[in-house]
């Protein structure tokens, strides 16, 4: 009966490779599951609701991040501000205008290698350039810039990915329909391109919110809370990435793990906020 | 009967690729003119240099001429906007934007400057049912486009499409990835159009040429190889290669 359906061979190095896959998913997602419960192990017993409302100060006695927390949300949406509509819109002109497409693929490289540069060289590049040469010095603004330059890459990166990934025929029956390029554009391309737009837009906000390296020289470390809103920009300040390090630093574990408890809540937060949206703009789902 | 568009030794390359060559071509009003030939014979190329969808191919060049109205469409003073205003296009694969079917029909008039809601709530009404979907549609305006059957959105494509009151209207077989039932709803819907615009079709299927066309072009290797009433043209062809196509020896 060597011919039977019924003749099933035991393929061991099927059965051996299952194992080694299964063996990897587990260490990476155990590897998620330990970091986060260790953070939350240490962090929750120090956790008191003080620390989000007050500000370090010796005279007062009072440990505190809220400082840290406003100006992590300061140099989020500053960095997001500036470097949203130059990234967006570059990544437009290089999909939809640019005509030339050997510079288009230079600059889509380049854009590439930009990425890959370690964050303490743009902390370098922005304290020289924006800090001395324009004379923001330490500040907000000049960590925002920095910051800028930074994530510049992944917005327009996921931007130019998202409209290409636009269908031909929407472009076609828009502009066949009379629409000027730039009306297409604004009404079919972008709004079909939202959830990737967005999803460029939530990854930068993660590496803002991790990034330390890039600000250590150039938003600083000051921790005191905004005197006026909008001056704040040009003060030094030190984001809970920042915090968190000069914490270590002094050995202050307890506060280090509250703080590192809060950035994991943030980028979490993020994470979910990201999906949420990506459906929820997705034009091309029915419903 | 009155010539709409008239192509005059129109020559089109892609890069180096001759792809329609010295192509004269009369399209009558109010009739609809079908354009048939095996794939690859510059039929489409051809239906496309009407409403200057060329434009956005890289490296294309065209030497000759396409009248609209005894006015050159390859002028440089021709405001595109106004030129697919009149000439719409529908084209082979159903394309409706990822939006609700209201705003897809709105889509044109609201290019061309109008906002007044009621204006648009009657244009959609109107295309609608010129295009023989609001029956199906009207109680579901709001909802996606892309929730609708094949047939249904090329309708909806054609609706689109009347909306901004075109003259001329091509399309690119436009039945092509639709069942039987949705395209003999569509053939019936031209015939019923022609009455107010000028039709032009690209169609790989020759009996739809022959039921619904008044008139027929034979394209082949971008030569327009001959061009004459429908009857004509399928039951006593002037040319060899059209005989042979016609009847099946090739293509």
């Amino acid at each position: 009966m060597e011919n039977s359906l019924f003749n099933k061979k035991s393929r061991i190095s099927d059965k051996i490779l299952n194992i080694l896959i299964q063996f990897s998913t587990l260490i990476s997602v155990s590897l998620l599951v330990v970091i986060i419960g260790y953070i939350c192990i240490r962090g929750i017993p120090c956790f008191r609701f003080d620390y989000l409302i007050n500000t370090t100060s010796i005279l007062k006695n009072t440990v505190g991040i809220l400082p840290n927390i406003i100006n992590t949300i300061y140099i989020i949406l500053l960095t997001l501000i500036i470097a949203g509509p130059i990234g967006i819109g570059g990544a437009i002109y290089l999909n939809e205008y640019a005509t030339n497409k050997k510079i288009v693929e230079i600059i889509s490289f380049t854009t590439e290698v930009l990425a890959g540069i370690p964050s303490i060289i743009y902390g370098l590049f922005g304290m020289l350039f924006f800090g001395n040469l324009f004379n923001l010095s330490y500040s907000i603004l000049t960590g925002a810039l920095t910051l800028s330059i930074m994530v510049l890459p992944i917005i327009s990166r996921n931007t130019q990915v998202a409209l290409e990934a636009v269908p031909k025929s929407y472009r076609e029956a828009a502009l066949g329909i009379g629409a000027t390029k730039w009306y297409m554009i604004r009404t079919v391309l972008l709004p079909s391109a939202i959830p990737g737009v967005l999803t460029g837009v939530i990854l930068a906000m993660g590496r803002i919110v991790a990034e330390s390296a890039a600000l250590l020289f150039t938003a600083g470390s000051v921790s005191a809370l905004p005197i006026n809103i909008f001056s704040h920009i040009f003060s030094s300040g030190g984001t809970l990435t920042i915090q968190l390090y000069l914490e270590m630093a002094k050995a202050h574990y307890e506060v280090a793990f509250v703080i590192a408890l809060v950035l994991i809540i943030i980028v979490l937060a993020l994470n979910f906020i990201a999906k949420w949206i990506s459906q929820k703009f997705d034009v091309n789902k029915v419903g | 009967m009155d010539i709409k568009i008239q192509a005059k030794h129109l020559n089109l390359f892609y890069g180096t690729k001759h792809a329609l060559k010295d192509v004269d071509l009369d399209i009558k009003k109010n009739a609809i003119t079908a354009f048939i030939g095996p794939s690859g014979c510059g039929k489409s190329t051809f239906l496309k240099t009407l409403n200057r969808m060329n434009d956005y191919v890289k490296n294309v060049k065209i030497t000759g001429e396409v009248t609209l109205d005894k006015e050159n469409i390859y002028d440089s003073r021709v405001d595109t906007t106004i030129l697919r205003k009149k000439v719409g296009m529908v084209f082979q694969q159903p394309n409706p934007f990822p939006m609700s079917i209201y705003d897809n029909v709105a889509y044109g008039p609201r290019i061309h400057g109008i906002k007044n809601k009621k204006q648009l709530d009657d244009i959609v009404e109107r295309s609608l049912k010129a295009a023989a979907l609001y029956d199906e549609v009207a109680d579901r305006l709001h909802t996606s486009a892309l929730g609708l059957s094949g047939g249904q959105q090329q309708r909806l494509c054609i609706a689109r499409c009347l909306a901004v009151e075109p003259e001329v209207i091509l399309l690119d077989e436009p039945t092509s990835a639709l069942d039987p039932i949705s395209t003999l709803k569509i053939e019936e819907l031209l015939m019923e159009l022609k009455q107010k615009y000028t039709i032009a079709i690209v169609t790989h299927n020759m009996q739809q040429a022959s039921r619904i066309a008044d008139y027929t072009a034979f394209f082949l290797v971008g030569e327009m190889v001959e061009y004459g009433k429908t009857n004509d043209v399928f039951s006593m062809p002037k040319d060899k290669r059209t005989e042979d196509y016609i009847t099946g020896r090739f293509g």
